[in-house]
């Protein structure tokens, strides 16, 4: 332990503690701008400066370990007075557009301009003309409005190890951009943590809540919608409840009340994709018909990541499509035909944690298995906020409905979809009964769970060892992959049967179209919020969902049947990239 | 060629010695600024007549001899005759030279530069009195590029008695006895530094010799990386012995091809020879040093900086601590020093760490290498015992400046340094001193100016300077540099009003306070010294200054 | 032109550093040196071969003044604008270049002839002004040795 002052009041704190993380402690905020909990600190903005007795220069708070026996202070009228024109100086290489801007009101710079009362500029106006960036059809990154904090080079180079962004040139003129390309071009798998780390308003999902409007001003449309798992958790953050409140039946609600034609849950695909997915690994497994480890697949970035940079892997991937995709093509097929409808005049609007989703959507000709496009837009948790408020709801009053059937039932295993592990543990508890044929009461696998970022354990179902393995946050994925491909190569047996994997930390509750200001305790907040769920139904078993088993009874006929086939199930590609 | 033992390194050093004592020679400056003065026709031609004629004597290609100002420089010693420096030789007066000197003995009194005595080490021609030559013990004496010369005069002798004599713990209490601080800015104690390595865990240690010399108009390190590469070389062998170290890298600037060249070749002949790889000199202690090069950016001498750009990377300063010593190159502990840091290890070695102490002044011991350029007329290298004078340097050694014009002011450490006005040059020059005077040591730059310099113009070019080599990491020095040029473009065209002078002081506050690095932290410095002594000059072009 | 040569050539470089840790900016001079630039297909393939991200290798090449990502003129004229050529006159030829070659800093004459940049010090301040002329350091130059400098670069391509 270190003892030292911060404005006179002792603090012991361990060895190691920055002066930052200690002045929380004592409930003293110093003001930082480039500094996220996730990650490493960069240093970049000199805002989180104080001032430590008997040493001459300022010290940063976000990266300084508090020594022993430092005299510190945090604020006095210097200290503002630098922090004051530090905003100051980076304000007169911003561009005034909050009120156009997607971070207005929500914006880390924006606040500091307004708690620091900044009312005029006084350095001269060196707003550069950088191009926008928004050729990925899912990100729009503004240079402009870039403060150079560096965090989403470090979330996209160190946590996601894709490196499509970077900083180019230096001085005053560096600048955030891929390799000398368009996004597009280069190796981004559009997960959407740099937008979701950003400060500021310079990288934003693309807005596509006019698609929306549109629809349901188009009385000839019947416009379904659907909820991810991991949305319901979320989104109250935007509407003051702490994060991981289950407002699903609020939701339910506000989409209804929107104009929503259909109110449809995404966890009723996610319990048919466990049935898919589950089955595909028994072939694999019990009947050695295709290739282990099999990995799960419903994260589109992890796919777009697969295809461009392990190409020689897609065998291991599940074929089974994502849960909204399985819904948005049962609307547009088997509820279609029950209820008379016309698909094309059909619409269904995803609202997603995920910026990848976007790009999911239009991903190859199996996204349109009904003939139609099975998903027409897919908005993030944010972009449905928003609406919500342009819809004049007062949500956190709403009183909870019901969803619509007969896309809507789900079971314990689909709502845990949401949180890294959420998919291998719904997988287990259907691959163990169906390998077993029996009912089993094992339904809890805590060792799936949590924030570690490789998680690993053995199953034993009816005496048979299943190895398996969850991974999350890119570079932590490519680690288990490493140890495949050596098995593979060494001819050993592989290290697992089956991997779940998920390219956001924390997996889609820290998805990158989530509510802004995440950080593991957000997003285990939100995976409890999931787990309380799944533990107060009844219902916890995929297979044991009533509307899944008569999707199969009256459609669809058997998991992996030809029907499924055709619609539920997808193929992939390698792409060729730069290397990255 | 015999095994390298500590006896045959004193072997080879006595048949040089007498080889040299024997030899009648004619050196000529080929360093860069030799060379750009037009050496190598000189060599050429001197070569050609040498030849030609089949006289007795041997053209020495030798490094810089420190009196820039008048390259091409050559100097003749002949059995029978005074040896005798010659100043701005052509390829016509080299071969009078040759007819009048080599040939028939006689000395060109007409072409002999004026005021040069032997001083220091006693054959070093020096164009002053003060001068006392450590670092630059052998440029200009020796050929850089045959490890023999060197050896010839001492170089290894440190190496060998740090080996054989004093173990890594003796060589850090010599270096402390010494009180050597580090040469590259910051005055750090060198023998601090190297406790520091030693005593961090891990065995796999990192030495870097910073070799950036970043400061433009200071040129210190690539005189000595060219004219004596081998007391660089040795200095980071006993650096890396006392540490621990069985690795080392020379981060040069690209932008000093000779200097590379000259260095990969020392190391060259230095593994050949057994001084370097394994089991230097029969002991066992083994130890390789490699070349990487800089690529045009002044922050990658910031030593976080400098281990990024060795590792492949931008060269953006991070926040220290951790310190190099705990966490340095690919994470491992790491010790950095500068090129003159380096070239004053060996001597202190042999010699001793009193005898070195015995210069200098009471907290800057040891002697300082001056690059003495601008307006000056012996523009130049000096190395002078600390404590000697601005003046002396400026006035007495160089010659103070050109024309008719008076010395206005001297400027100091470079873009992160100060000016210092005419009137203060009788400060003794220490680390101390000059700080207090609102500019630094720094690396050895000293810019002479006269009174036709205006300060707005020279605090503009180094905020210039500052705009451009800032790596653009930080907010503070990012835009603050960029915000300071704009607003001294200002004041310099006479736009400008009183207000605009306390905007420009809480900037210099802001970048000086907030900014990551060195070079943001001090890049004020330039803007702040010429407003303390020439704030008329500012008054004159702002319209309603108060009196 | 040169893409068929850039293979082999590469692989050279690639062979030399690839073992040794952190040598990209060693391997980078070694191709700026033989190209002139650093043309995008050789950082492509340099990616691919170093197992070193494009976007690493962009990051290098855009921060250090040294590399060019496009190709330079057949005459490289670098101004020192050090501090020592700075105050004995560099901007006064840096302005009379600008104005014999029409271009700024930083930029190539349209038919590829003469690149003009400024370099700050090559360390031969003590022989201020000095201008590199295609790697040839020249010492104290004149406003007035600009027009003989440019006729020598001219005569020497018609004479190639
Ligand atoms: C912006 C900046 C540039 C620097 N440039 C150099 C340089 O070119 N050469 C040098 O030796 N030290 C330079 N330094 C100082 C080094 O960071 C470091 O302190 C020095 O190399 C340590 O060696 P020493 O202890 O032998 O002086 C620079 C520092 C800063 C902040
Ligand atoms: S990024 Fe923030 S400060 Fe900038 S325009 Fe957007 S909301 Fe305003
Ligand atoms: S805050 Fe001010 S500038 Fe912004 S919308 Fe309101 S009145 Fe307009
Ligand atoms: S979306 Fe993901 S991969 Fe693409 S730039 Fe952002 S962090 Fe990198
Ligand atoms: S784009 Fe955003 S996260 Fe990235 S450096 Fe700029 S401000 Fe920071
Ligand atoms: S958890 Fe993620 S991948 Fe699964 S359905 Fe939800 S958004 Fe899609
Ligand atoms: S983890 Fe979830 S939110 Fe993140 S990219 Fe994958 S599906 Fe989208
Ligand atoms: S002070 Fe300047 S050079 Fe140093 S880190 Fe900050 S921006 Fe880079
Ligand atoms: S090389 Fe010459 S001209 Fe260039 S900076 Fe040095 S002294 Fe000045
Ligand atoms: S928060 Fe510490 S420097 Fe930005
Ligand atoms: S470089 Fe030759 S004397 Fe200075
Ligand atoms: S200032 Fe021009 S060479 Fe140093």
């Amino acid at each position: 332990m270190t003892s030292a002052t911060i404005n006179g009041i002792a603090v012991e704190v361990p060895e190691g503690t920055t002066i930052l993380e200690a002045a929380r402690s004592l409930q003293i905020e110093i003001p930082t701008l480039c500094k996220h909990p996730d990650l490493d600190p960069t240093a970049a903005c000199g805002l989180c400066i104080v001032k430590a007795k008997g040493i001459n220069r300022m010290l940063r708070a976000c990266c300084t370990p508090l020594e022993k026996d430092m005299q510190i202070t945090t604020h006095d009228p210097e200290l503002v007075e630098v922090r004051r024109s530090v905003v100051e100086l980076i304000l007169s290489k911003h561009p005034n557009q909050c009120l156009t801007c997607g971070r207005n009101r929500n914006c880390e710079l924006q606040t500091l301009a307004s708690d620091f009362g900044i009312r005029q500029v006084e350095f001269a106006d060196i707003v550069p003309d950088y191009d926008l960036y928004d050729d990925t059809s899912v990100l729009t990154i503004d240079p402009r409005k870039c403060i150079g904090c560096g965090r989403c080079v470090e979330v996209c180079q160190n946590i996601q190890n894709v490196h499509a962004l970077c900083f180019l040139n230096r001085g005053y003129d560096t600048r955030i951009a891929a390799a000398g390309v368009n996004l597009g071009e280069s190796p981004c798998v559009k997960c959407g943590q740099c937008s979701a780390h950003c400060p500021t308003g310079a990288i934003v999902e693309l807005d596509e809540t006019a698609i929306v409007w549109d629809y349901l001003k188009d009385s000839s449309l019947l416009t379904t919608v659907q909820i991810a798992p991991a949305v319901r958790v979320a989104i109250g953050e935007a509407f003051g409840l702490p994060p991981g409140t289950n407002v699903t039946g609020k939701l339910y609600a506000a989409l209804r009340r929107m104009g929503f034609d259909r109110v449809f849950d995404t966890n009723f695909g996610a319990d048919v994709t466990i049935l898919e997915e589950g089955s595909e690994f028994i072939e694999r497994f019990l009947h050695r018909k295709g290739e282990l480890p099999l990995i799960t697949s419903c994260c589109p970035a992890w796919v777009d990541f697969m295809e461009k940079f392990y190409g020689d892997m897609i065998d291991h991937f599940s074929t089974t499509k994502s849960p909204h995709e399985i819904v948005g093509v049962l609307a547009k097929t088997y509820y279609a035909k029950r209820e008379g409808l016309d698909p094309a005049r059909m619409r269904v609007v995803s609202i997603m944690p995920c910026t990848a989703k976007k790009w999911e959507i239009k991903r190859g000709a199996s996204m349109s298995a009904s003939g139609y496009q099975d998903v027409d837009v897919s908005l993030t948790t944010r972009e449905l906020a928003r609406m919500i408020k342009q819809a004049g709801i007062d949500f956190r009053n709403l009183p909870d409905e019901p969803c619509d059937r007969i896309l809507g039932e789900y079971s314990g295993a689909g709502t845990i979809f949401g949180a890294t592990g959420g998919v291998m543990e719904a997988a287990l508890r259907t691959a163990q009964d169906l390998l077993t044929g029996q009912s089993l009461d094992k339904i809890d696998f805590e060792a799936m769970r949590g924030m570690k970022g490789v998680k690993e354990g053995t199953v034993v179902i009816a005496g048979k060892e299943v190895r398996v393995a969850v991974a999350h946050g890119l570079s932590h994925v490519e680690s288990v992959l490493r140890r495949v491909q050596e098995a593979k190569e060494k001819g050993e047996d592989p290290p697992y049967h089956f991997i779940e994997v998920m390219a956001c930390p924390g997996g889609c509750v820290g998805g990158g179209g989530q509510l802004y200001g995440v950080t593991d305790e957000v997003r285990r907040a939100r995976a409890r919020g999931l787990y309380s769920e799944d533990e107060a139904m009844t219902l916890r078993k995929s297979h044991e969902n009533p509307e899944v088993k008569r999707l199969y009874a009256e459609f669809l006929e058997k998991p992996l049947g030809q029907k499924s086939h055709s619609l539920l199930h997808t193929q992939y590609q390698a792409r060729l990239t730069y290397a990255r | 060629m015999a095994k390298m033992t500590f006896e045959e390194l004193d072997r080879v050093r006595e048949e040089q010695r007498e080889r040299t004592a024997k030899t009648s020679w004619i050196r000529i400056g080929t360093s860069t600024c030799g060379v750009a003065a037009g050496a190598e026709a000189v060599v050429r031609a001197v070569s050609d007549e040498v030849r030609r004629r089949d006289l007795p004597v041997e053209v020495q290609r030798v490094g810089c001899l420190g009196l820039c100002y008048a390259e091409p420089l050559m100097e003749v010693n002949v059995a029978g005759a005074p040896r005798t420096l010659y100043g701005e030789v052509g390829v016509e007066t080299a071969l009078r030279i040759v007819e009048e000197h080599v040939v028939n003995g006689r000395p060109v009194a007409g072409l002999a530069m004026p005021g040069v005595e032997s001083l220091g080490v006693p054959d070093v021609p020096s164009n002053g009195t003060k001068q006392v030559r450590i670092v630059l013990r052998n440029c200009g004496m020796l050929d850089p590029t045959k490890i023999e010369d060197a050896i010839g005069r001492d170089a290894y002798q440190g190496l060998k008695r740090a080996l054989s004599e004093l173990g890594p713990e003796g060589v850090i209490a010599e270096m402390k006895a010494s009180g050597l601080r580090g040469r590259g800015g910051a005055g750090y104690p060198t023998w601090l530094k190297w406790k520091f390595l030693r005593e961090a865990p891990g065995t796999e240690k990192y030495m870097i010799c910073n070799a950036d010399e970043g400061d433009p108009g200071a040129y210190m390190d690539r005189g000595v990386l060219e004219g004596d590469p081998h007391a660089v070389i040795e200095g980071m062998l006993i650096a890396c012995f006392a540490t621990g170290c069985s690795t080392g890298y020379f981060y040069i600037r690209a932008e000093y091809p000779l200097a590379i060249d000259r260095i990969e070749g020392a190391l060259r002949q230095a593994r050949r020879m057994g001084l370097l790889g394994k089991n230097i000199m029969g002991t066992d202690f083994c130890c390789d040093l490699e070349v990487r090069l800089g690529a045009g950016a002044f922050v990658c001498g910031e030593e976080t900086a400098l281990m990024h750009s060795i590792e492949g990377r931008r060269g953006t300063p991070r926040p220290r601590p951790p310190f190099p010593a705990q966490h340095g190159l690919w994470g491992k502990p790491t010790n950095i020093n500068n090129v003159e840091t380096f070239a004053n290890i060996g001597p202190i070695m042999a010699r001793g760490g009193a005898w070195f102490g015995g210069y200098g002044t009471e907290t800057s011991r040891g002697t300082k290498v001056f690059a003495v350029t601008g307006k000056v007329r012996h523009s130049g290298l000096v190395e002078i015992p600390m404590g000697t004078t601005l003046r002396e340097v400026v006035v007495d050694i160089c010659g103070g400046v050109a024309g008719n014009h008076r010395i206005k002011a001297v400027q100091t450490g470079g873009p992160s340094g100060g000016v210092i006005p005419a009137p203060l040059l009788d400060t003794p020059i220490s680390y101390e001193t000059l700080q207090a005077l609102g500019s630094i040591m720094g690396s050895g730059g000293m810019i002479v100016m006269d009174e036709t310099d205006s300060m707005i113009d020279i605090a503009l070019f180094y905020t210039g300077f500052c705009v451009e080599e800032s790596c653009g990491k930080c907010a503070p020095c990012r835009l603050g540099g960029k915000q300071m040029h704009l607003l001294l473009e200002k004041i310099r065209s006479g736009k400008a009003s009183w207000s605009d002078i306390g905007t420009m002081r809480r900037l210099c506050t802001t970048m000086q306070k907030a900014s990551l690095c060195g070079l943001g932290q001090t890049a004020p410095n330039p803007v702040l010294s010429t407003l303390r002594y020439f704030e008329d000059e500012y008054r004159a072009v702002i319209v309603g200054a108060p009196a | 032109m040169a893409d068929a040569v850039m293979v082999p050539d590469i692989s050279r470089t690639v062979q030399k550093w690839r073992s040794k840790p952190g040598s990209l900016i060693m391997a980078l001079h070694e191709i700026q040196n033989r190209y002139g630039y650093v043309p995008r297909n050789v950082s492509l393939q340099l990616a691919q071969l170093m197992n070193v991200p494009l976007a690493r290798i962009y990051e290098v090449i855009t921060f250090y003044n040294y590399f060019r990502l496009e190709p330079p003129g057949k005459h490289n004229l670098s101004v020192c604008m050090g501090t020592a050529c700075y105050l004995k006159g560099a901007p006064a030829l840096l302005d009379t270049l600008k104005n014999e070659l029409h271009v700024e800093e930083g930029e190539t004459t349209p038919d590829g002839e003469f690149h003009l940049e400024s370099v700050r010090c090559v360390g031969c301040c003590g022989l201020a002004p000095v201008v590199v002329a295609n790697g040839e350091t020249l010492a104290k130059v004149g406003v007035n040795a600009i027009g003989g400098l440019l006729a020598r670069c001219r005569n020497e391509q018609k004479e190639d």
